[in-house]
């Protein structure tokens, strides 16, 4: 069997493999929201925390 | 000292108000205490974001014990079983990236919630939480209390779970699948140099090619069929007959091709066609996910009430109201059926119906209708009707709501289409009737081509990215479109008309002036420091309007709902109010909105509120009147008819004391004398108006908020540009008809190749996509253009 039949087939696999990909991610909602995630990957991951901060009483003028 | 924000919600403090928590200022307590929320669960990273994000959690006492009611809350959950339970709720004040992030770090909040997220184009959080817990209620008192108020109206209570439409976006990945496979494969070929190799393999890279072919044939292009068999069955000739001919054609010709090996048939061209008109059909779609069109009084209306039985409080549905029934109304509720006042007054602001902004006064035993807002103290009415038979709810039976139309008119390109296809047919015989003398093969060869060739798919793609392009740039001028045919529609409007309250005058701002005796300055201030105290809306206005003051405590202080205010400050006593509470006498002008003012038992005067217009109206009512019949709707009576003749051209019709359903007549009347109308509104009581009108635009002092169904909303600001969009979308059907032009000569072009028998696949490959790609840069190109010209 010629190598082109291997490859064509190797070739068409793989480009099915990437449909399938898109069709799981459309499925999982991923193309609903695309505004949310781009501003998510820029939070920190765990919270910060602040120590020392000696709260004050409140005060009015 | 420079003019201080608050830390949290950005508002200007005023001098006496300045709280100091942490060295950071705050407006008022209720700010204070969500930054306390916050620091306190190390979650100050809120302020890192954006400058002052929040805004000041309002009191809800009260307001959703609704939810304590199971029946209710299982309506509202998007999934609830054993301890996990879901949620989707809609918060408007969702507007940047630090309410995304405190929103979605609710868990270190509140134990019970697992997980939430945010969907920011839609305003939405959505919450997994665990039953057992906490409650909804929980939930939705944490969100008030750091600012978050969610919206829960009626709509919650129908709709359920809304399944998305993604097909385009699978047919849109088919099709592009299948069209970048074929084109590789089909690459060889172009070349062709009958090589052994080539000639070799050719069978079976033909045969992939078909296979490829077929899901983009059957499934992506789908819609194609329908929508061409639905206009044959209407005896229409859209656009897309011509379409899903030339696709099923050029299908059967490169399938007999192939088989009889005559060639490597159009495959390449056939899947780049659909992926390219779909391409055009997803750029067409540009949604406003914040925005809906489709609202009605549900939308508005509360999902439950208070009624009250056997001396005991429940929550129940508002479906479940019945005539006769007790309700309890709190302040700021919306009251959802009509009925009789029991207690003793209130005040009403119908602000959501009408777009008055002044509240009106009832007494026991008046008749008060659905749509209004209670202002004052808790009051009791009796139910006369229920929801769906109440007078405002009832304009949702008329027709115009109940039919849905799929396309309620003829498009250009279904007009250019009505005469396309039959001189395509005429062409594709006439070349087979001349070839079939000489060689049946040729003619046959040439029919195909023809409808192959001429298949207008330059054509179909110069409307969706016209207005796909115009729609987005209208969008960046806060005028927002349902969809892109509301552009062509707009372009054939030759009558407008204005509801009055709301839409031509401001509802937030009035115009106010004095009459009487003079008031000193410090007179002034003591009765600023009195209205301020007050949340009456016309008390709001004068204070607004007053000058700037020190504060002064007010030593006593009574409102009395729907009559006025009795206060004493700096032992002065103050009265002020409707004309019956400060003078005894019944009010002489009924038409304008006053309050008197009696200090120290000595009468001085009264404050006239006028409504105010909308800046730059006459200008634009010059601009549009050269060109369109102008009329105005008004539900109001005739007070204001001197101000209106005097900004509007002479030629202006008005009429007044419209109700909701004869502002619809008028319409329908305008329509049946030919006319294509559009209407300006902006309150539920234009709703009927805005559905039945060729285009209905909503005007909206904030498009976050909730606006009637219509066809497009326009940001209240941006009025006063009106007869600009109006000549864009003019602009719009005139670059369609160019590029038309343009795309007709391809078609001439090709034409000929195919006449003479001569269309190789390749050349069908080259013409195709090169007149996709002129036709598309010539009308960006083109919108653009003339969005700067118009709109800058």
């Amino acid at each position: 069997m010629s190598v082109i039949y291997l490859l064509i087939a190797i070739s068409i696999v793989i480009a099915i493999g990437f449909f399938i990909a898109f069709i799981i991610a459309v499925k999982s909602g991923q193309y609903d929201d695309d505004y949310t995630p781009s501003v998510r990957m820029l939070f920190d991951d765990e919270l910060q925390s602040t120590p020392n901060k000696t709260k004050q009483s409140n005060q009015e003028k | 000292m420079s003019i201080q924000t608050c830390f949290h919600c950005g508002l200007t403090i005023s001098k006496n108000d300045l709280l100091l928590f942490d060295d950071k200022e705050f407006c008022c307590n209720g700010c204070k205490t969500v930054y306390e929320i916050f620091s306190s669960n190390n979650l100050d990273g809120y302020y890192d974001f954006e400058k002052a994000p929040g805004a000041t959690p309002l009191d809800i006492q009260g307001k959703y014990d609704f939810l304590d009611n199971d029946n209710i809350t299982s309506k509202i959950l998007d999934f609830n079983e054993e301890h996990t339970a879901i949620v989707s709720l809609t918060i408007p004040h969702i507007h940047c990236s630090s309410c995304i992030w405190i929103l979605e770090n609710l868990q270190k909040l509140q134990s019970g919630i697992t997980l939430s997220q945010v969907n920011f184009p839609e305003k939405k959080v959505r919450i997994n939480y665990n039953s057992q817990q906490t409650t909804l209620k929980e939930i939705v008192y944490l969100l008030s209390s750091i600012g978050y108020e969610p919206y829960i109206s009626l709509d919650n209570y129908e709709s359920g779970k809304k399944s998305q439409n993604r097909s385009l976006i699978y047919k849109l990945g088919v099709a592009f699948f299948c069209f970048g496979n074929i084109m590789l494969l089909s690459f060889p070929e172009y070349f062709e140099v009958n090589e052994y190799w080539l000639d070799n393999y050719k069978p079976f890279f033909r045969s992939l090619i078909f296979l490829l072919s077929l899901p983009s044939l059957l499934y992506s292009a789908s819609d194609y069929y329908v929508s061409a068999y639905k206009s044959l069955k209407s005896k229409i000739l859209n656009i897309d007959v011509p379409i899903a001919l030339g696709i099923i054609v050029m299908f059967l010709r490169s399938t007999f091709d192939i088989i009889m090996d005559y060639g490597s048939g159009f495959f390449d061209s056939l899947t780049g066609l659909i992926f390219f008109m779909l391409l055009g059909k997803m750029f067409q779609i540009k949604t406003y996910s914040f925005l809906s069109f489709e609202r009605d009084f549900k939308s508005y209306f509360p999902i439950a009430i208070t009624r009250i039985r056997a001396n005991k409080e429940e929550s129940v549905p508002v479906y479940d109201i019945e005539k006769g029934n007790r309700l309890l109304i709190r302040n700021q509720e919306l009251i959802p059926v009509d009925g009789i006042l029991i207690s003793e007054n209130t005040e009403i602001d119908y602000s959501f119906v009408t777009g008055e902004a002044i509240p009106i006064s009832k007494k026991s035993g008046d008749k008060i209708f659905a749509g209004g807002k209670q202002i004052g103290k808790v009051i009791e009415m009796e139910v006369l009707h229920s929801v769906s038979q109440s007078y405002l709810t009832q304009l949702w039976g008329n027709a115009v709501f109940q039919k849905e139309v799929e396309q309620k008119y003829q498009t250009l390109t279904d007009k250019l289409s009505h005469y396309f296809t039959p001189i395509l047919l005429l062409i594709a015989f006439l070349g087979f009737g001349f070839w079939i003398f000489k060689n049946v093969t040729t003619a046959f060869n040439v029919f195909t081509a023809v409808l192959i060739v001429a298949c207008p798919c330059a054509l179909a793609l110069t409307a969706p990215f016209t207005f796909g392009n115009i729609l987005r740039i209208l969008g960046k001028k806060q005028f927002y479109l349902k969809n892109a045919l509301v552009i062509e529609q707009l372009a054939k409007v030759d009558t407008i008309v204005f509801d009055k309250t709301g839409t031509l005058t401001s509802n937030k701002k009035s115009k106010i002036s004095y009459e009487g005796k003079l008031l000193s300055s410090l007179q002034l201030q003591l009765l600023k420091n009195i209205v301020h105290a007050s949340n009456h809306p016309i008390n709001r206005m004068l204070y607004d309007f007053l000058p700037e003051s020190d504060r002064i405590s007010v030593t006593s202080f009574e409102e009395i709902t729907g009559k006025g205010i009795l206060a004493t400050i700096e032992n002065i006593p103050f009265k002020l109010g409707s004309a019956d509470f400060v003078l005894g006498i019944p009010d002489s002008n009924a038409i304008q909105t006053t309050l008197h003012i009696e200090i120290n038992n000595e009468y001085y005067g009264k404050y006239l509120f006028k409504n105010e217009y909308r800046e730059g109206l006459s200008s634009l009512f010059q601009q549009l009147n050269k060109k369109y019949n102008l009329k105005v709707l008004s539900g109001d009576n005739e007070g204001d008819k001197d101000t209106l003749v005097s900004i509007m051209p002479s030629e202006t019709t008005f009429n007044f004391h419209q109700k909701p359903e004869q502002k619809l007549e008028f319409i329908k009347k305008l329509q049946e004398q030919g006319h294509n109308v559009m209407m300006v509104g902006d309150g539920l009581n234009d709703a009927g108006a805005l559905a039945q009108s060729n285009v209905g635009i909503a005007v909206s002092e904030n498009v976050n908020v909730f606006s009637p169904a219509c066809d497009a909303i326009l940001d209240a600001n941006r009025l006063k540009n009106l007869n600009n969009f109006l000549n864009l979308s003019h602009k719009a059907t005139k670059i369609i008809k160019m590029s038309f032009v343009i795309s007709l000569l391809y078609n001439v072009v090709g034409l000929s190749f195919a006449l003479t028998g001569n269309l190789l696949p390749l050349v069908a490959a080259i013409i195709m996509p090169l007149s996709t790609i002129t036709i598309v840069s010539f009308v960006t190109l083109m919108s653009n253009y003339y969005a700067k010209a118009n709109l800058e």
